[in-house]
């Protein structure tokens, strides 16, 4: 049961984005073989089957509670699945660890901790370096080139308390940076931000993904999902549906995403408008529609 | 200034200042970790669990170091373990382990014939009566928490700061934890004899909590944290000689005093602060 069809493997395989070079000689950075995963006994993620390729910006969408923090958390090694394989990095989750950088959700961090700025991209260092060693020219020259690339420069010595939502989030991307990985796992990288911010970041992010580095985000803000990646997965406990925004966000996958909250998405309806112009997806790009008959 | 010199002709005093500013400082490092990570009620906890240690240790005439130390550090171990064993929040699984070890060396205690009061010393503490053996095993003890948080600082501070960002990036957070717990243990270990089992979570939060009130800069807090765990012990000491009080209950007192002008009087909360009101928007 934890051995899909190879048929399946191909179809649910995310090329890199056309602008970007194709690596087909490299293993995806990310690949998960029919992973099921959750906490206390109830399921979050259920028989997920997703490649990701090295070097792509991939949005994983979908409503509170889909599996999508879950699905990363897999991805980093922070949760290990009940069933299924996964495979991150050419290994194991975990075991390539030093080149992962993880930028948890906004809410979990404890921003009253007595540290800056310059603090917190410093650490994006420590697990480079080692017990016993302490930062170098090196290191703190990573931290001030981080945060140039972010624009917090200027904010280097403020206590993270005091700093607007989006400057945190800036404030985080930064310390992912200064650990140079070769996976960036964001969880809500651009939630709660103003829209100069989410530019800024996302224009990091994709200069990030054109060095080779992939790029694995969470969100539920459709607009920015569909305006900044890639390549789009949606996730409501099972894969509803992964490609491009304009199969992705077709308007019959947003109801099988969101169910009766659809209402509530009534902002997006030019999204529902520009899938509607393209007829037919580009080959390489399945949904998943076919993969539960059961609950149909 | 004969009040000030006069009880150092005491061997027994220098003893106590050397060890209690030992103690002070060692419990201010582990402390400043240990209100970050939210682990006072835990550091509570190890020290009453020490107790049945204490007593066991006594009955079989071995040091009390070693009985206090395996019973702490076998029961900081053991929250850990009934928590995710038993599916419990944490701080439930410290309320059930830290009264039913305190239960037991209790009931071990009442059951000891014609009881001298060596005991009393270390629920309250009594670092006048401490020995010269006594203080050499505490330097060294401490010297050894003291180095280890100074190799591993950085990655304690990365593991209390954000867990998950350290585990994903590979550092060993669970290791790092139950490391913690044992420092608190022995740290709590060293303690018991100058402040005793009772106040011991004193020495370890207040100075901390205190250094939290006037910085947010970590460094400047655990050095804050550091001047008045090293201070404090020297004025209680003087203080509880100058009023021939019981010793650890007047180191505590200091600490707590300290705290309490920082509050009222501190940059960030005090009555005189600058800042608007302190109604947030939300």
């Amino acid at each position: 049961m934890t051995s899909p069809e190879p048929t399946a493997v191909h179809d649910h395989s995310l090329p890199a984005a056309a602008h970007r070079p194709l690596q087909p000689s490299t293993s995806p950075a990310v690949r998960f073989r029919a992973v099921t995963a959750g906490y206390d006994g109830r399921a979050a993620i259920e028989d997920v089957s997703i490649d990701i390729g090295t070097g792509s910006l991939v949005a994983i969408l979908g409503p509170n509670g889909g599996g999508k923090s879950t699905a990363l958390k897999v991805i980093a090694g922070l949760l290990r699945p009940w069933r299924g394989t996964v495979e991150v990095l050419g290994g194991p989750p975990g075991r390539e660890a030093h080149r992962v950088a993880y930028v948890p959700q906004a809410e979990v961090v404890d921003w009253s901790f007595p540290v800056t700025v310059w603090d917190v991209v410093m650490m994006g260092r420590y697990p480079r370096l080692g017990p016993f060693r302490r930062p170098g020219p090196a290191d703190r020259d990573a931290v001030r080139d981080a945060l140039a690339q972010v624009g917090m420069t200027d904010s280097a010595q403020t206590q993270i308390g005091a700093l607007s939502g989006g400057q945190r989030r800036r404030a985080f991307l930064a310390r992912a940076i200064a650990a140079d990985p070769d996976l960036y796992l964001l969880d809500e990288p651009v939630t709660g931000v103003d829209i100069s911010t989410q530019e800024d970041l996302m224009h990091v992010l994709d200069a990030e993904a054109g060095r080779g580095k992939t790029i694995v985000a969470t969100t539920h803000d459709l607009a920015a999902a569909a305006h900044h990646f890639d390549r789009l997965i949606a996730v409501n406990r099972r894969i509803i549906a992964s490609g491009g925004a304009s199969e992705v966000l077709a308007g019959d996958v947003l109801a099988r995403i969101y169910g009766p909250h659809i209402v509530v998405l009534g902002g997006q309806a030019l999204l529902f408008d520009d899938a509607h112009h393209h007829d037919s997806p580009p080959p390489g790009v399945a949904h998943h529609h076919d993969e539960d008959p059961g609950r149909r | 200034m004969n009040a000030l010199l006069d009880p150092l002709q005491f061997e027994f005093f220098l003893r106590a200042l050397v060890a209690s500013a030992l103690v002070g400082v060692v419990c201010a490092v582990v402390g400043t970790y240990m209100v970050l990570r939210g682990l006072a009620f835990m550091g509570d906890a190890i020290s009453h669990s020490a107790f049945p240690g204490v007593v066991i240790a006594y009955l079989l005439k071995t040091p009390f170091y070693l009985g206090a130390a395996v019973a702490a550090v076998l029961t900081s171990l053991a929250i850990g373990w009934v928590a995710r064993r038993g599916n419990l929040r944490g701080d439930t699984a410290i309320g059930v382990l830290f009264a039913g070890m305190f239960a037991l060396g209790v009931f071990l205690f009442s059951r000891i014939p014609n009881y001298v009061g060596d005991l009393f010393g270390f629920l309250f503490g009594e670092v006048l009566g401490i020995s010269a053996g006594d203080v050499v095993a505490l330097i060294a003890l401490g010297a050894g928490v003291l180095i280890i948080v100074w190799i591993l600082w950085k990655e304690l501070l990365y593991s209390t700061f954000d867990p998950l960002g350290a585990a994903a990036s590979g550092l060993p957070v669970q290791r790092l934890d139950y490391l913690f717990l044992a420092l608190i243990a022995v740290t709590i270990v060293v303690s018991l004899q100058a402040v005793g089992i009772i106040m011991v979570v004193a020495m370890l939060v207040t100075p901390a909590a205190t250094a939290q009130l006037l910085t947010l800069r970590f460094n400047r807090l655990m050095g804050t944290a550091v001047v008045i765990g090293l201070v404090s012990p020297i004025v209680g000491l003087y203080l509880s000689y100058w009023f021939d009080a019981a010793s650890g209950a007047t180191i505590v007192l200091v600490e707590t005093l300290v705290f309490a002008v920082a509050l009222l009087l501190g940059p960030r909360t005090g009555v005189f602060r600058s800042r608007g009101t302190a109604v947030a928007k939300g």
